[in-house]
């Protein structure tokens, strides 16, 4: 059991990090990674919405959908379901922890349309893990979008001074960067079994 | 076919190409796009979905109240890709094992969602089904060229058949997921480039593109 966790939590934080092997998130990866503090702050949210989309989808799924017969239906219900979680956590948020609030409220809408959180939640049933282990796979999952954040919001920092060819400037050596990032990311493959 | 019609669906594959010039649905076009032949299943599930929805929200847009806009977009949205998805599990079991997890993540792909904002909230059905057309026809185009590209470099064929597998040795880290990044980038650079000759603009920095959640994202980038 503790091994499994060991190595949930390496996969998720180096071998299929969720940016940078899977490709979930790529939007805030490049629309919010310009500074670290905000890579953070965005980082914190997903990670904490992760958490609990998985605490209420895993139970729908398996003791609703599955016995009834409806697993035809994960899509649609997930994604209201994680709809209703971001609405829900914002207004809480807002009403009695105001600064947690203010630190992470901006971010909360964005989450939403996030495919690394919907697809966090499907991929615990792809990987048949149990209910504790998925949760475990959600906080690595997070903890892995945060890595790649705030390392990428190191790199963006200096490629804003960086004297780059005009073509490439902007979006491509953006892309190109990530590149070499994810490159560097492959060799951990192997760590953890 | 009337002239404007015409724009409506050629607007989509190249003056406003979602992959290169609005930059979206990035997550599946860098994750499936390891075989030309997967760039097309994509491609051509996520042009089903969004003509169908397309079709339906243009047809629902004087019906759905302002505020909770959002949520009946992605209902509707999450109804066709959940029929896409049974099929294509049905039908193309190959291609429903080489997409994944990204066949379901069509519901979160910002052109859908992006094309419900921009457009069919806007326009009457017909303009509203071309734009969808069209839109799919260009993301179709784009991944798969971009499938083909790295298909070509990292193994050396392209739909399977072999182009250059007997005299080079292929390079398999374009297969993998920095090759994703790394071709992406190469593309957008020329897109850019070529846009920049005919005095467009190159596009711009932030990766959200047209994404309905633009403005938020903005604020939040900067804040």
């Amino acid at each position: 059991m503790a091994g499994t966790i060991v190595s949930i939590l390496l996969a998720g934080l180096l071998t299929e990090n969720m940016i940078l092997s899977k490709f979930l998130g790529i939007c805030p990866f490049l629309g919010t990674s310009k500074k670290v503090g905000t890579a953070f702050s965005m980082s914190v949210a997903v990670t904490l919405v992760m958490i609990i989309a998985t605490a209420v989808t895993y139970p729908l799924y398996a003791y609703v959908l599955i016995p009834l017969g409806l697993e035809y239906l994960q899509t649609i219900l997930f994604i209201l379901v994680i709809a209703a979680i971001v609405q829900f956590l914002e207004i809480v948020l807002k009403k009695y922890i105001k600064s947690v609030y203010n630190a992470l409220g901006i971010y909360l809408p964005l989450i939403t349309t996030n495919c690394a959180v919907l697809g966090i939640t499907i991929l615990h049933f792809t990987k048949g893990y149990s209910f504790v282990l998925a949760l475990v796979n959600a906080l690595a999952a997070g903890l892995g979008f945060m890595l790649a954040m705030i390392i990428f919001a190191g790199i963006r920092g200096r490629l804003e001074t960086a004297d780059v060819p005009e073509f490439l400037k902007g979006l491509p050596i953006t892309l190109i960067a990530a590149a070499i990032v994810s490159l560097s990311f492959l060799g951990f493959v192997g760590i953890g079994g | 076919m009337k002239k404007e019609n015409l724009k409506y669906l050629t607007n989509g594959i190249i003056k406003e190409n979602p992959v290169l010039r609005l930059v979206l649905g990035t997550c599946p076009t860098l994750a499936v796009t390891t075989a030309a032949i997967n760039g097309i299943g994509m491609g051509v599930a996520a042009t089903v979905v969004l003509v169908g929805s397309n079709l339906v929200i243009s047809l629902l847009r004087n019906i759905i109240p302002d505020k909770v806009r959002i949520p009946a977009y992605i209902t509707v949205i999450a109804g066709f890709v959940t029929v896409v998805q049974m099929l294509v599990k049905a039908f193309l079991p190959s291609i429903d094992a080489a997409l994944g997890i990204y066949l379901p993540l069509i519901v979160v792909n910002c052109i859908i969602l992006g094309r419900a904002e921009m457009f069919a909230s806007k326009n009457s059905v017909l303009p509203s089904v071309l734009d969808g057309i069209g839109m799919g026809i260009g993301f179709t185009a784009t991944l798969t060229l971009m499938g083909a590209i790295r298909e070509i470099i990292g193994a050396g064929t392209v739909f399977g058949l072999p182009i250059t597998a007997g005299f080079i040795d292929p390079m398999i880290v374009m297969l993998l997921p920095p090759g994703g990044f790394f071709v992406f980038g190469i593309l957008v650079a020329v897109s850019n480039k070529l846009a920049t000759m005919s005095g467009k603009k190159a596009v711009e920095h932030t990766g959200c593109g047209e994404c309905p959640m633009k403005d938020a994202c903005k604020t939040g980038g900067e804040a």
